[in-house]
């Protein structure tokens, strides 16, 4: 039974025709009428940039908010291995309902059908845009755009500019969005952080934001809202985003009606560079693409391993037939390329057998030696250079003599504000695009795949859906931010400011986020049980309570203050943390990124639990301290055999 | 390991800024250069002082924010890097660090190592773009680039947006940061059609908010994270002739 609250506003027919169909019932509106309506996004990652400059070359008048000091520098940047796209340039027999297929199946059968066809539909259409933009993706010798595969797939349907693709997909954003600054289209505010939503009659007017430079609390208003804010990976204080990446503005969000879908949906990212001790606080991802001719082992004999720690013997030393690539011995069709969840659980197994690499007994090997004799050096500095220059930087380790060592390490979540077909929340007005939603990659996401799905939202989805809700719109008044609404939520966030200037007390902001960290990768991380999610929860309340007790943050609210900005995401994050091991203790099978320890198969496999849990589970905020509500959109597979993921045959 | 951090204090944009000379102790052998930062700050917290300013984000090398001027060269006693990827094994254990921000003109101080660098994105604004909507676009197929100019334009398009460039000239020059976008465009058949419009734009935009004239110290290939070379200051000049003469 479809939930009354969760209306996903799928259309009717079939499956290639459904996003046509919805385009063409949306109505337009004029270009004198779309000058008067007025639309604020926040973020500007490649959801948030390829939005807003689409919606201001459509006419609309757009307002746009980042925390950085200019958009281009949003966590998208440093997106590393590339883009897919059902281009079917290598003539490997790639389609659009290919890449359907895999990215469902990737996402362990929990994601929308209808929206994830819808994206594979459009991905083509990005990297015309992006190559029109000017983005110097790789080619080949003849000319042509080049390809690389990924995790996950069979084919080769990945898009890069070396091991900057990010980079390179967010200036041409980042462009794009210049050109709409320089036509007056759309206005930005940089260094202003989002710290409350307004709702006016039910319906998303505006934000209320902090200047992080002078301090001052504006007031913005709109006739809608998009955020594009990113993923809540930080919540677990070490994770491969970017250090000012935070779930706070979904928080809000969330506690002013928006439903929150699926929060325990997190990826492990199986190659990172190991956590080194504890005064590290960000983690370094290798880009996956190194899994295309980089091969995992870790060594069969026990006494090797033990060698390798004491530095007795370097890993080059050890003998082939006394390695273990133990990838491609349990998956022998994907090998090293099997989906991320797979991987980062398989290097977790052998670690907890007790073979990792290093001193801490957290680390795989990550080889190249046999694609530098297959390749030859030239060839792999051009596909790998960088991503080796990185890597001995930060290790003082050359991976041309010595392999990776890596480990997993959070990195991405697919869970986030459950949106309906068009992408808009369950608040009417407030929409969520990018990684900030959660449509599009079930339990798990493929490599390339949030790139895609961020500018497929921002440029192709977003700006017609939108279209739709703000034709009702063209003849109400501009919003007036003096309304009592405004006042209101303004003053509560200057209230939340002052109460934790006020705690003065004698611990860091960081201190309390790391032992946060803790809590969560410890009990919500790779592998999830009953007892550690109900511990989790319990802890969170202790540490919150000890946050309002203890934490120190000098200075005031009318200066700058980093302090400040990370105690008031740290307060969110605790309410994430906690929504997400509620989520994880609710849902009792094993999908994706989601492993519970109860539901595994003899081969330590995830087993999921159709019957029970093939639906979305989208969290209603009840009030402080109140357990929130479930909701529950049921998935139906009408396109696609439901199966058990398999990679090994 | 302990160091001793001797760094520019600047309450705001209008307060007078001096050095302070703190110790930080207890810094790991693997740690980052904005690593021991932060553990400096965490003890200076706990000692009841201010943290010091300091931008960053990413901290992969990548999004450009951070910017620091360490021991006189812009991102430091490293070559080719960010200022986050500058390790503390690069540093005498003991020794006597010198921390400042970007020293430019153009760059105004805001709090203690943190400067205003949206002058870079008012330059971006000026023609930074190819005027492309969503959606207009061709097959990206339909337009071949060989491997070496896609190459060369991708060289250019690596700058990450610092500013080491500019802090480090003495004309405090943006040359090299304009060159690489109008570079790494100019190498690309895509948005020929204002190809002269971009440079004239970028360069008159760039002298109006008070960068130097460039004349070529090379000091900014030098320091550069991103190893952007002057070659492309030369194709910028090119390209900034070709669009005066078309006037
Ligand atoms: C190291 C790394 C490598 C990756 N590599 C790949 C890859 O190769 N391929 C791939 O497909 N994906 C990759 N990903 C994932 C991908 O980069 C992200 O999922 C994606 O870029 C998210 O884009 P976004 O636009 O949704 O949000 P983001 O890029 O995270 O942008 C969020 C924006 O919101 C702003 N913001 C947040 N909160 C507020 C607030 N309260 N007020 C104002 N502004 C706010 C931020 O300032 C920022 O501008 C990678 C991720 C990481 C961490
Ligand atoms: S050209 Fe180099 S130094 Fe200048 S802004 Fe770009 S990356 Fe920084
Ligand atoms: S913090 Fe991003 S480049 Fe240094």
């Amino acid at each position: 039974m479809a939930d009354p609250k969760l209306i996903s506003k799928i259309p009717e027919g079939p499956i290639q025709e459904k996003w046509s169909k919805r385009k063409s019932s949306i109505r337009v509106v004029s270009p004198n009428n779309k000058r008067k309506l007025e639309v604020i996004v926040v973020g500007t990652g490649l959801g948030g940039a390829s939005a807003a400059a689409s919606l201001g070359e459509m006419g609309y008048n757009v307002k746009i908010f980042c925390i950085s000091d200019s958009p281009r520098r949003a966590h998208s940047i440093a997106a590393q291995g590339g883009i897919n796209a059902a281009k079917n340039y290598q003539n490997d027999n790639d389609s659009v309902s290919r890449l359907f297929f895999d990215t469902v199946k990737g996402g362990d059968y929990r994601s929308r059908e209808a929206n994830v066809y819808r994206l594979a539909e459009v991905s083509a259409a990005i990297i015309d845009q992006c190559v029109a933009q000017g983005v110097p993706f790789a080619r080949e010798y003849g000319g042509y755009l080049a390809n690389r595969s990924f995790g996950g797939v069979q084919v080769s349907r990945t898009f890069y500019a070396r091991g900057q693709t990010g980079q390179q997909l967010l200036l041409g954003a980042y462009a794009s969005l210049n050109k709409e600054i320089a036509a007056g289209t759309v206005k930005s505010y940089p260094r202003h952080e989002m710290l409350d939503l307004v709702i006016i009659n039910g319906e998303a007017k505006g934000i209320i934001a902090r200047n992080l430079v002078t301090g001052e609390i504006e007031r913005f208003g709109a006739h809608a809202v998009v955020l594009a804010t990113g993923g809540y990976g930080n919540t677990y204080f070490l994770s491969t985003n970017a250090m000012n990446s935070n779930g706070s503005a979904a928080m809000q969000a969330y506690r002013k009606g928006a439903f929150f879908a699926n929060p325990c949906f997190a990826q492990i990212h199986p190659t990172c560079i190991p956590v080194h001790g504890d005064q590290q606080c960000k983690l370094t991802l290798m880009s996956e693409s190194l899994r295309n001719d980089g091969r995992i082992w870790v060594p069969k004999k026990m006494e090797d391993v033990m060698k390798l720690r004491t530095h007795q013997i370097k890993a080059s030393q050890i003998p082939e037939e006394d390695r273990d690539y133990y990838l491609e011995r349990r998956y022998p069709a994907f090998g090293n390329l099997v989906p991320r969840d797979v991987a980062s659980r398989a290097a977790k197994e052998r670690c907890d057998a007790g073979y990792g690499v290093n001193e801490t007994g957290l680390a795989v090997f990550l080889d190249f030696a046999d694609a530098i004799k297959r390749l030859g050096n030239q060839r792999v500095q051009e596909r790998y250079g960088n991503l080796f220059d990185m890597y001995e930087k930060i290790t003082n380790v050359s991976p041309w003599e010595e392999p990776m060592m890596i480990y997993p390490a959070i990195h991405y979540t697919m869970g986030g504000l459950w949106v309906d077909y068009d992408l808009q929340t369950t608040i009417p007005g407030l929409f969520a695009i990018g990684e900030a939603n959660f449509s599009d990659h079930g339990g798990n996401r493929l490599g390339a795949s949030a790139l895609m799905q961020g500018l497929a939202d921002g440029y192709f989805i977003l700006p017609y859906t939108i279209g739709d809700y703000l034709s009702h719109k063209f003849a109400e008044p501009k919003t007036d931010i003096n309304a009592p609404e405004f006042v209101a939520a303004e003053k509560a966030v200057i209230d939340r400011i002052e109460k934790i200037l006020t705690v003065k007390g004698t611990e860091t902001v960081d201190s309390i986020h790391k032992k946060l960290g803790h809590i969560m990768w410890e009990y919500v991380g790779m592998a999830r049980n009953e007892a550690g999610l109900k511990k989790a929860i319990e802890e969170i309340g202790e540490l919150r309570k000890e946050f309002w007790k203890t934490v120190r943050v000098p200075g005031t609210n009318e200066e700058f203050n980093q302090e400040l900005e990370k105690a008031l995401r740290l307060v969110d994050f605790f309410d994430i943390g906690e929504l997400m091991a509620r989520d994880a203790l609710h849902r009792k099978e094993s999908c994706g990124g989601h492993f519970r320890e109860e539901m595994q198969t003899e081969e330590g496999e995830t087993k999921r639990d159709d019957e029970n849990f093939m639906y979305v589970g989208a969290w209603e905020y009840k009030g402080e301290g109140v357990e929130p509500e479930l909701h529950k959109e049921p998935l139906k597979y009408e396109n696609i055999k439901i199966a058990t993921r398999n990679y090994k045959d | 390991m302990e160091y001793n951090v001797k760094v520019w204090r600047q309450k705001n944009a209008k307060a007078k800024g001096h050095f302070e000379t703190y110790h930080v102790t207890d810094v790991e052998e693997d740690a980052s250069f904005l690593e021991m930062l932060d553990i400096l700050n965490d003890q200076l917290i706990r000692k009841g002082v201010e943290p010091i300013a300091f931008d960053h984000d990413c901290r992969e090398g990548i999004c450009g924010a951070c910017s620091l001027y360490v021991d006189g060269r812009a991102h430091g006693p490293d070559d080719q890097v960010t200022t986050c990827q500058l390790f503390m094994r690069h540093f005498k254990p003991g020794a006597t660090i010198t921390v400042e921000p970007w020293r430019s003109g153009a760059f105004p101080v805001i709090k203690d190592l943190m400067v205003d660098r949206t002058a870079f994105d008012k330059i971006m604004q000026a023609g930074g773009f190819i005027t492309v909507r969503a959606g207009s676009a061709q097959d990206g197929n339909s337009i071949l680039i060989p491997h070496d100019d896609a190459e060369l334009s991708m060289d250019a398009a690596a700058c990450v947006g610092c500013g080491a460039c500019v802090a480090t000239c003495k004309n405090g020059s943006a040359m090299l940061f304009v060159a690489a976008r109008v570079s790494s465009l100019a190498l690309l058949p895509q948005g020929k059609p204002e190809a002269a419009r971009r440079a004239r734009a970028m360069v008159a935009k760039m002298d109006e908010l008070g960068f130097g004239n460039c004349t070529n110290t090379r000091a900014c290939e030098m320091e550069c994270p991103k190893h952007v070379t002057i070659d492309h200051i030369a194709r910028l000049n090119r390209e900034y002739l070709k669009a005066k003469f078309s006037e």
